[in-house]
């Protein structure tokens, strides 16, 4: 329910933005018509009616998946995007794998031997880590690993290949090669940030009493650490992690803008350039969309860990 | 030789600029199905011994000197990997207040039965049935149930049963049950210390019980030992020490008891208020508060003496006249 | 009879001072080297950047004083080409990188410092409210704060900056940019605050000190201030300075990606963003310089935050 609200509040912003940014007129019909002419068009468009109205109109559009054409691409936004959308996803893909694989076992690690000296060099690191930017790391892997070593290629998706319609990065090499730059620098801000909040947790749960009392059960410590303990670790982890989508969304801005990653973000700043009003609002709806989904999809996962916490409803 | 055997125990806390030494020189012995009850007020150290002898202080606490023997071998000396078999199999714990001590997010079986597989070459199916049996020896209902429940859905006094049951699954030698009724409603109090005293007698199994409460120590443990600053002031039989108190604290503790004191007049309290341990007085740490102490008192910390297993570290125990406490008469 | 009160009161200060220098969070300040090179790395970017203008070599924003026969110079260190007049290089006009790169400091800094303090602000007043009074304040304030939050201050911000920018057209928009990004960011991350003071007020509030002044009848904005505020000063300060450096790096971001600071009024985020595309061509001095000064400046915020949450914090054992 909450969900909708949200929707709801999206597109009217959304809306009332594309009403007072620029002149869908002067886009479709060019300078040289007369002043008469542009208001009988813009009648016909309907561009006259009272707010409420066109913000109805608008909205019936929206559900149906009609969002507007794009100025530039004189396509449907909502297509545009939609061809976009995939190579987003995986440098996101990418990223996430990253971080799940390197935070939870370094962060069990640290916060189970605190003082060693490796736990000193990863705690060292992910605050180097969270200190450069995300656009930073970007420039700096890309001059690093592709001008001067040369190892890795250091713009543009690659070659893809297709998978039941769905073009892929994943399954070749070439295509391979070119997300890694792309998805280490997006993984790069976050996973310190894992790092540091399992370690964190985890070493107070670690003094908790059931902690000790599974120490004085005699159970062997690989099961303290990863199961009794851990296992309560996961539930703030999540709930940090879902909010860290949007963070990540808006990362993937930025990664794409420097690598030149045809994904939505990339399409985004374009579009900001060039007034693409359209353009623009179809991709805060989506974006807005993605948000509610993965919230509720994170809202599951924790009533699914967290045995206390039931979902309204629920039987108990 | 006996069961488990604590010489000269020295337990310190390194705190940044200050160390506190939380227990001072404490001895005690416990043979095989012997009940043991330590007292004294909170901060007396009583906890501290209690997790000292499986090595379990919380940081920065450790054993700062003598040896705890568990079957004539110094079990204080251990590292984790060797005191695992010794940790919930020989030697089991029960917490005081069950809340926390259970794991939130595993079931009531899972914490059961992995007990047993940790110290036994056990199926899953021998696990849970030997786990229901326990569960119905601490008179849980309904059994198969409660064993699929998480801990948040079971009430105070189940919570307790369920970790006495998991005390009790690998046959141990010696429980240590640390103020276990504290955290629960008074009505269940009675009922979970009648429970415990019970499974002891019929397992024969030895139980060193930490707790304040002086009614409940006369009740379940045959020896006491009063802890008072991190050090032993008297021990001996529960009967003697409660019915002749040798050292002026514990007097002042059965004083203290609604029992003793009749019903409209002020109760007898002891002056004063234990001191903190990082600002001891110097020789008896209790002579501040005491009214038979004088100048030797505050010069040497006294030592335990005594005859016929009764002895209290006090230099004036022969002027205190007797006593004949209601608890006593039972 | 009795002292002067100014003289009182400076003799309380004093003490107050004493008390402070021989504090536990002074003494394990100056046992962590760490934590003692990080502050003074900090106050030297800072003084530097407030005296930019002082003590910069050029003043690269004043056009008679560059000549762009004097463009992409490496740095001095760079045998044969450097020069010594510019001791980082120069960039594709002709401006020394050192100038440049300080007064984007300054810039930096001076959007980090006043969009923490706008948050800051905000952020508290709203915590306060919202956990004293409870209820719906307290609702409607925190499902906005979950809203703002799961969006991410940073796509917050890209959206109200590319907005603004296509709503006011490129020129008015630089002019106002400086103006806009505090707000922005101020804006944007006030959920921060108003979350952890939230958390600290409903913890004093259960404390006894609360009811006996409800008792009294002291008014509840003098409770708020003057008994529950400063108990969370504490973590106040602690997310103040990762805020500080939140602020840095959102704009250094939103200036890479051209909604921030224009080109003739860089911070370094677009120093870094104009010199992005000269690492291709071998100008690397003019992206890479300015990314290790603010590297060097966040890092050396956030070493200094990390410091002090650890030694603030009650819960974890400190040896």
């Amino acid at each position: 329910m909450q969900a909708t609200l949200v929707m709801f509040v999206i597109s009217l912003i959304g809306f009332s933005i594309q009403d007072n940014l620029g002149d869908p007129l002067r886009e479709l019909v060019g300078q040289s018509v007369s002043e008469k002419e542009r208001e009988a068009l813009r009648d016909r468009m309907g561009l006259n009616d009272p707010f409420l109205v066109q913000y109805g109109r608008f909205l019936s559009k929206a559900v149906q998946g009609d969002l507007g054409d794009s100025y530039f691409f004189k396509k449907p936004a909502l297509e545009v995007i939609a061809k976009k959308f995939p190579a987003t996803l995986e440098l996101v893909i990418g990223a996430t794998l990253i971080i799940i694989f390197s935070s939870v076992p370094l962060g069990i690690y640290s916060a189970i031997n605190p003082k060693s000296w490796f736990t000193r060099f990863i705690l060292g690191f992910s605050i180097v880590g969270i200190s450069v930017p995300v656009f930073l790391t970007a420039i700096f892997s890309i001059y690093i690993f592709s001008v001067e070593l040369g190892w890795m290629p250091s713009f543009g998706r690659g070659e893809t290949t297709n998978l039941f319609g769905w073009d892929s990065g994943f399954f070749n090499r070439d295509g391979l090669a070119h997300l890694v730059l792309p998805s280490i620098s997006l993984a790069s801000i976050m996973m310190p940030l894992f790092i540091r909040l399992i370690r964190s947790e985890m070493m107070e749960i670690l003094q908790l009493d059931y902690i000790r009392f599974a120490w004085a059960k005699g159970l062997y410590p690989k099961r303290i650490w990863f199961l009794h303990a851990f296992k309560n670790t996961l539930l703030p982890v999540i709930t940090v992690g879902g909010v860290q989508v949007g963070t990540m969304l808006a990362y993937t801005i930025l990664t794409e803008s420097v690598f030149q990653w045809p994904g939505m973000g990339f399409l985004f700043l374009e579009a900001v350039n060039r007034v693409d009003t359209p353009l623009i609002i179809a991709y805060i709806i989506v974006v807005g969309l993605i948000f509610v989904v993965t919230n509720t999809v994170v809202d599951l996962l924790y009533t699914w860990v967290n045995p206390t916490v039931k979902l309204v409803g629920q039987k108990s | 030789m006996a069961l488990l055997e604590v010489k000269d125990l020295e337990v310190e806390f390194p705190l940044g600029r200050v160390t506190l030494q939380a227990i001072r020189k404490v001895s005690f012995s416990l043979e095989k199905g012997e009940r043991l009850g330590i007292v004294g007020e909170s901060g007396a150290g009583k906890s501290v011994a209690a997790f000292s002898i499986l090595n379990l202080l919380s940081r920065p606490g450790r054993i700062s000197g003598g040896e705890v023997l568990f079957e004539g071998r110094d079990i204080s000396k251990l590292d984790n990997r060797q005191m695992r078999s010794i940790r919930g199999n020989q030697i089991s714990m029960i917490f005081q207040d069950p809340m926390m001590t259970l794991n939130p997010v595993l079931t009531v079986a899972t914490q059961l039965i992995e007990c047993l597989k940790a110290h036994r070459k056990i199926s899953d199916k021998e696990a849970w049935d030997i786990s229901i049996s326990k569960l119905k020896e601490v008179m849980i209902p309904s059994a198969e149930e409660r064993m699929e429940s998480y801990p948040h859905e079971l009430s105070g006094g189940m919570r307790q049963r369920v970790v006495i049951a998991m005390a009790l699954l690998t046959d141990p030698e010696i429980i240590i049950a640390d103020e276990p009724t504290t955290a629960l409603d008074v009505t269940i109090q009675a009922e979970i210390m009648v429970l415990m005293l019970e499974l002891c007698k019929s397992n024969n199994v030895g139980l060193i019980l930490i707790t304040h409460d002086l009614a409940v120590v006369s009740q379940v443990t045959e020896r006491i030992l009063v802890m008072y600053a991190g050090r032993v002031v008297e021990e001996g039989r529960t009967q003697e020490v409660i019915t002749n108190p040798k050292h002026p604290y514990t007097r002042g503790l059965l004083k203290a008891l609604p029992q003793e004191n009749t019903a409209g007049s002020r109760l007898n309290q002891i002056r004063g208020s234990m001191p903190s341990l990082n600002a001891l007085p110097q020789g008896c740490a209790f002579n501040p508060r005491c009214e038979y102490a004088n100048k030797e008192c505050s010069q040497l910390v006294p030592k335990l003496e005594g005859h016929k297993g009764h002895s209290a570290a006090c230099i004036h125990t022969k002027e205190i006249p007797p006593f004949n406490s209601e608890l006593g008469k039972v | 009879m009795g002292k002067p009160n100014s003289e009182i009161s400076g003799a309380k200060i004093m003490t107050g001072i004493k008390s402070f220098l021989n504090s536990d969070l002074v003494y394990r300040f100056r046992k962590d080297k760490v934590a003692v090179v990080s502050l003074s790395i900090v106050l030297i970017l800072v003084f530097s950047a407030i005296l930019a203008p002082l003590i910069s070599p050029f003043d690269p924003y004043d056009l008679k004083s560059i000549d762009i026969m004097d463009s992409e110079i490496p740095p001095v260190w760079n045998e044969g080409e450097g020069d010594e007049r510019f001791l980082l290089g120069t960039d594709p006009q002709g401006r020394d990188m050192l100038s440049t790169i300080l007064y984007g400091m300054r810039i930096s800094l001076t959007i980090g410092f006043f969009a923490v303090l706008l948050q800051g602000v905000l952020g508290v007043t709203i915590g306060l409210l919202s956990g004293y009074f409870g209820g719906k304040i307290d609702a409607f304030f925190m499902r906005l704060a979950d809203i703002q939050l799961s969006f991410s201050t940073l796509m917050v911000a890209i959206i109200a900056l590319a907005i603004f920018q296509a709503a006011f057209g490129a020129e008015l928009y630089s002019k106002l940019a400086i103006f806009m990004l505090v707000l922005v960011i101020g804006i944007a991350e006030w959920p921060q605050y108003a979350r952890t003071v939230r958390a600290s007020v409903l913890a004093e509030k259960n404390k006894e000190y609360v009811d006996a002044a409800r008792v009294i009848g002291m008014s509840p904005k003098r409770i708020m201030f003057r008994h529950i505020f400063p108990n969370t000063l504490s973590p106040i300060l602690v997310i103040s300075t990762i805020q500080v450096a939140n602020a840095i790096i959102s704009e250094a971001a939103l200036s890479f990606l051209g909604l921030g600071m224009p080109v003739n009024q860089p911070s370094l985020g677009s120093l870094i963003s104009s010199g992005f595309e000269y690492i291709f061509s071998g100008s690397w001095w003019i992206t890479v310089i300015p990314s290790l000064f603010l590297v060097l400046l966040i890092l050396s915020i956030n070493m200094l935050g990390d410091w002090l949450r650890d030694a603030l914090n009650p819960k974890l054992y400190k040896d």
